[in-house]
């Protein structure tokens, strides 16, 4: 079997480092061969394409093009942004001539139709689909200690290159969740925007996105959130101090990466699934997953 | 109190023409005006236009108002208009190109954070080929508005505290060759 | 009349067509040019050649200069061939002496360049009149048309269509798919802009098409398959078991009450689905025929065999129901065809973010009319699924219409219907009603009039597709209600809306086996999957397949008044047709040089219109000339070259590619 290549960008190297740790030991748990793209570069997301389209998908272009001449098929992206542009330059490069010679020119000549042999994969889509729920449900070791959990999408994973899940309303990750024995609420805001980088540069307003998340995942009897998106976990996870101080009857919750719920029920090491590493539901957590239980934790 | 007319020798319908012919932009003069983006657009509350009127705006050729507006920035590029909208307009992709002119024609809000963090994350890019959050974040406080840093010491703190952000600036290894690339200027 | 004998003598006539060629082509050069062609003995130009005095100089030029061979230089012969053919013949020449060549459509309409649309011209014209030379005299053959039409569709436009060639004396056999005829319209409560009860004026007009003399209807059954041509149709029609007889039944219904179902568990399809019904059912008090059906798939005694069939007892010595009906099959031969096979509504589930199928409490159009119906499912009493009644309701526009992603035509009659839902809602209910438009559209008679009236009635008019419907709530006020998210565009700012009931104001669109009609009746379909009309202005109820006309929805959205008309412009269509007895043909057929035939039957597999018979007894194929539509199929498969097609030999076809090719 072919390895997957997996591309980290930024954030899973920073505020996503729980994500990096998580999903690495998910791939190891199931036996699927994943190896970091050598040498790789930021995908530029959002901010880079506002300043200069064409030099923006000349760096995720390099990206793709370095996976293909190592000879992989599958790029990894678990970040949504990251995911979403080197979707969005395969798009572009063959859409748009002018876009187009801009990266061959960087490129190389001829080389413009290596960037669409690679397949750029979101790790729920690679779980949900390689792998399958059959596969991971029989592997379940562990039961959730945890209540229910509010599936949350974000953007940019889901639109607008979706792969298959339905945009309004995906079910890939809430299926994952099922197979591996957790209940998750009826979300209807699963694929409403965080506000991405709002928190940082208006925090008003970003923090507001998420309070709206957060209060409705509550209202729904969620006692955690799932997400696919370093951005989103760390926007729904960093304010949530702030919002408490704000507001009575704010409930605290911790906001997981998909890969850490998996992770838990597949029998990972606790230690390396970096939930340690939230702000927010910390008190959940140590309480769901105290040190002595995660040792000897109840093996269905 | 603001008079507010608009000469038609204000407009300027060849800069909308030109705009149209931009990757995503093709839609513009399509539009129903039905306001399905503004309506599906989660922080369209927050905006000076919302998605729809800058549609207006740019396919009437009212640049300074569309390239000077908050709106553009505000937008958060999560695609909820472009797949909603009945014409099939890449809205988002409208966004970019108009942060783009923007920047370009130095029109943007200036004390508005956000095209600041752009700028400053680009930089990053270009020189280390990867970007280095809190630097970039911290630039951007500084040069937009400082005050924004009281509210991130509480995060910040929370961050480093469970190893998640990293002070040391990372570069990518091919970072020559990635600055070579970028360099290169797009032939006509 | 003259022949092809004798020196070619050709006349070449150039059409400015107003401005529409003269703009472009430079008509005085290409008169000139023309004049110098070989064979040219006229050659003139006129402002519209169409014109009675354009044609008279054909018919004069044709006496007084002896032509024998006519170019006409205008618009697509789609619109004139036959204008020209005729002033030919008034000049004493066969008709199909004449070339027409394209230079409006095919060149004055499509270029900008006034130098080269002319070289354009020239070359064409150049090419008919090598063409025209080659040229012989043909006839048009003449077939008769039987007195009797089929009308496919039993809703407001099949039985209009029926009831109007009964009553002109021809004998109608009207098929409907379902148990009844009535179609949408029966579901209806009242109809905009004048608020008539639907079913009023619609069951007089159905029972009419029960007791009329001249009609035949058979309800429950399809077509199956049409044979023949124009005039000539050999139609089959399957008539599925309702396991109820028709000619026994006296329409008592007992056997409904009598059904061992006591209570009604099936969802009940004229009401959709907010009734049920038992597995042998009426579709309505009204309906007609007045006999019950019996549903297989939910019937105890066809699921398990096991029933006490205490329907077949209460039915007693009137032996109406009989549970070993089998499929009829009915043979007719019709010399016409309507069609009026109807639309379906937009399937609301393909909107998601509308929440059809998800909220209980938001609803389709269709299923509002039934429930403001007095006889409807709650008596006309406007009941929340949930339970109780609405205090407000939002109507959302344009659910599967003018949308790139599902449909994306205007469906016509969504915003009258929508004003007239708000208005009937409003008054059952006295709620706040909102309307959620991207555009109001009422270009009616009386239309106009009933928007100002429901603007009197303080309903809320919002310019702005909604985008979505949540039960997410942001405030106490939202709560437990269904919230509407829109941008207010004429307010300019997004507002949230709490309300109890939404409707979706669902679009028209062709129906699912539309492809499969089409096909069956050798007719086409528009890019959106309603069949086509011959000529959008000039043959709106024709078909490209002669003697096949439409009525109704089926040709595209429209509303009951122009539903009507249609059908009884398709009706007058086909009574022309009918009373005429008969049609000529075009002549520009294949036809087989037996000599050279070798019967390898390539032509018979490739032949669209089943026009091509195999003489055994000869070993050749034979074309049937009224059947063949001249499309040339056979004509190119044809592995030794001995099939030719009249106006379309190999001498003209190649003397038209010299003529284009030799540069001038």
């Amino acid at each position: 079997m072919a390895a997957y290549c997996y591309y980290p960008g930024c954030s899973l190297r920073g505020t996503g480092i729980a994500y990096e740790e998580s999903l690495l030991a998910v791939f190891k748990l199931l036996h699927l061969p994943i190896e970091e793209l050598r040498d790789w570069n930021c995908c530029g997301a959002t901010s880079y394409m506002s300043i200069d389209e064409g030099s923006a998908c000349v760096l995720s272009a390099r990206n793709l093009a370095l996976a293909r001449q190592l000879h992989y098929r599958d790029i990894v992206a678990p970040c949504s942004a990251c995911y979403l542009v080197l979707r969005k330059t395969q798009d572009y490069v063959q859409r748009y001539p002018r876009i187009g010679r801009r990266v061959e020119e960087s490129l190389g000549a001829g080389r413009l139709h290596v960037l669409n042999e690679v397949r750029v994969r979101h790790p729920l889509e690679v779980l949900h689909t390689d792998v399958g729920l059959a596969k991971i449900k029989a592997r379940v070791l562990r039961q959730w200690p945890g209540g229910k959990v509010a599936c949350y999408y974000g953007c940019q994973m889901v639109r607008p290159y979706a792969d298959g899940d339905p945009d309004h309303n995906p079910v890939r990750m809430d299926e994952l969740m099922h197979a591996a024995g957790v209940s998750t609420v009826d979300f209807p805001l699963k694929t409403r925007c965080c506000g991405g980088t709002l928190t940082g540069t208006m925090p008003p307003v970003g923090i507001r996105l998420n309070e709206i998340l957060l209060a409705e995942a509550h209202h729904r009897g969620a006692e955690a959130m799932v997400t696919v998106c370093p951005l989103c976990q760390y926007n729904l996870d960093a304010y949530q101090s702030e919002l408490r101080h704000r507001s009575k009857t704010f409930a605290e919750m911790p906001v997981f990466f998909f890969t850490q719920v998996l992770g838990w029920a597949l029998g990972g090491d606790p230690a390396r699934l970096g939930l340690k590493r939230a702000i927010s539901g910390r008190r959940q957590i140590a309480q769901w997953f105290p040190k002595q239980r995660a040792e000897a934790a109840a093996h269905v | 109190m603001e008079r507010r007319l608009k000469l038609q020798k204000e407009a300027e319908p060849e800069w909308a023409r030109r705009i149209s012919e931009h990757p995503g932009c093709e839609g513009i003069f399509s539009c129903l005006q039905c306001g399905a983006c503004s309506g599906t657009c989660p922080l369209s509350i927050y905006m000076d236009f919302g998605p729809r009127r800058i549609i207006a705006l740019v396919r009437e050729g009212f640049r300074t108002a569309a390239l000077s507006s908050e709106t553009i920035w505000l937008c958060a590029s999560c695609y909820a208009c472009a797949v909603h909208c009945p014409r099939q307009i890449h809205v988002t992709d409208i966004m970019y190109t108009l942060k783009r002119e923007a920047i370009e024609a130095k029109l943007y809000p200036r004390r508005l954070p956000i095209p600041v963090l752009a700028q400053e994350f680009y930089r990053a890019v270009r020189s280390r080929g990867k970007n280095a959050e809190f630097w970039v974040v911290l630039r951007m406080a500084v040069k937009s508005n400082p005050l924004i840093l009281l509210s991130m010491i509480h995060t910040g703190w929370a961050l480093l505290r469970t190893g998640r952000l990293s002070l040391h600036s990372e570069h990518a290894d091919g970072i020559a060759e990635i600055k070579r690339y970028l360099d290169m200027r797009e032939v006509a | 009349m003259s022949e092809s004998n004798g020196t070619v003598r050709i006349g070449v006539y150039v059409c400015h067509c107003g401005t529409n060629i003269a703009g472009i082509v430079d008509v005085k050069a290409l008169t000139h040019y023309a004049a110098g062609l070989p064979n040219v003995a006229v050659s003139r130009d006129y402002k519209y050649m169409c014109s009675d005095p354009g044609q008279d100089l054909i018919r004069q030029d044709i006496r007084d200069q002896h032509l024998n061979r006519i170019v006409v230089a205008s618009c697509s012969p789609h619109l004139h061939e036959a204008t020209f053919r005729n002033a030919t013949r008034a000049g004493g020449l066969n008709p199909f002496f004449v070339q027409m060549v394209n230079i409006r459509e095919h060149d004055s309409w499509v270029h900008t360049n006034h130098a080269e649309a002319t070289l354009k011209a020239l070359d064409m014209v150049r090419a008919a009149v090598r063409r025209v030379a080659h040229h012989e005299a043909l006839e048009k053959a003449r077939v008769s048309i039987r007195p009797e039409a089929l009308v496919v569709g039993g809703g407001i436009a099949g039985i209009h269509a029926a009831l109007t060639m009964a009553n002109a004396g021809k004998h109608v056999y009207l098929v409907e798919r379902e148990p009844t005829i009535g179609g949408h319209m029966a579901q209806f409560d009242k109809t905009f802009p004048t608020l008539d009860c639907s079913a009023c004026i619609l069951t007089p007009k159905m029972s009419a098409v029960k007791n009329h003399p001249n009609i035949t209807l058979w309800t429950y059954s399809d077509v199956t398959a049409i044979e023949g041509y124009v005039g000539n149709y050999n139609v089959t029609i399957t008539r599925r078991p309702r396991y109820v007889r028709e000619d026994l039944c006296v329409g008592c219904l007992e056997c409904l009450e009598g059904c061992v179902y006591k209570q009604a568990k099936v969802p009940d399809e004229f009401n959709m689905g907010l009734s049920k019904r038992r597995p042998i059912y009426i579709p309505f008090p009204q309906a007609v025929p007045q006999t019950p059906v019996i549903d297989p798939e939910t019937c105890i005694q066809f699921k398990s065999g096991k029933c006490k069939k205490t329907c077949i007892e209460v039915c007693g010595d009137r032996h109406a129901i009989d549970l070993y009906m089998e499929p009829r099959t009915e043979h007719i031969e019709v010399g016409t065809v309507v069609l009026a096979t109807g639309f379906q509504t937009y399937d609301a589930r393909r909107s998601p973010y509308y929440g059809y199928g998800t909220y209980p409490n938001v609803y389709t159009a269709l299923e509002i009319e039934r429930l403001v119906n007095a006889s409807g499912p709650t008596g006309g009493e406007v009941v929340l699924r949930t339970g109780g009644h609405p205090k407000s309701v939002g109507i959302i526009h344009c659910v599967g219409s003018r949308d790139e992603n599902t449909n994306r035509w205007c469906s016509r009659v969504c915003c009258m219907y929508s004003l007239k839902l708000a208005h009937l809602l409003k008054e059952h209910t006295g709620a706040e009603v909102f309307n959620f438009y991207i555009d109001m559209r009422t270009p009616g008679k009386g239309f106009e009039e009933f928007y100002q009236k429901l603007l009197s009635e303080r309903v809320h008019f919002i310019r702005g597709r909604v985008a979505e419907v949540t039960d997410a709530s942001l405030h106490s006020s939202e709560e437990g209600r269904l919230v509407i998210r829109v941008e207010d565009t004429l307010a300019g700012f997004v507002r949230r809306i709490p309300v109890d009931m939404v409707v979706l104001a669902t679009g028209l669109e062709p129906r699912a086996d539309a492809q499969e009609v089409r096909r069956l009746f050798n007719i086409t379909c528009s890019n959106e999957g309603f069949f086509l009309e011959r000529h959008p202005k000039l043959a709106p109820v024709q078909t490209f397949t002669d003697g096949i006309f439409l009525a109704g929805c089926c040709q595209g959205p429209k509303d009951i008044p122009d539903t009507v008309a249609q059908a009884g412009a398709a009706a007058a269509e086909a009574l022309a047709l009918m009373d005429a007895g008969c049609v000529e043909t075009e002549p520009n057929t294949a036809y087989v040089m037996e000599e050279a035939c070798c019967g390898c039957k390539t032509c018979i597999s490739v032949c669209p219109y089943h026009a091509i018979s195999f003489v055994d007894e000869k070993q050749v194929s034979a074309i049937n000339p009224v059947l063949c539509k001249g499309c040339g199929t056979c004509v190119a498969a044809c592995p030794s070259a001995t099939i030719r097609q009249h106006l379309f030999e190999d001498e003209q076809i190649f003397a038209e590619i010299e003529g284009i090719l030799e540069y001038a």
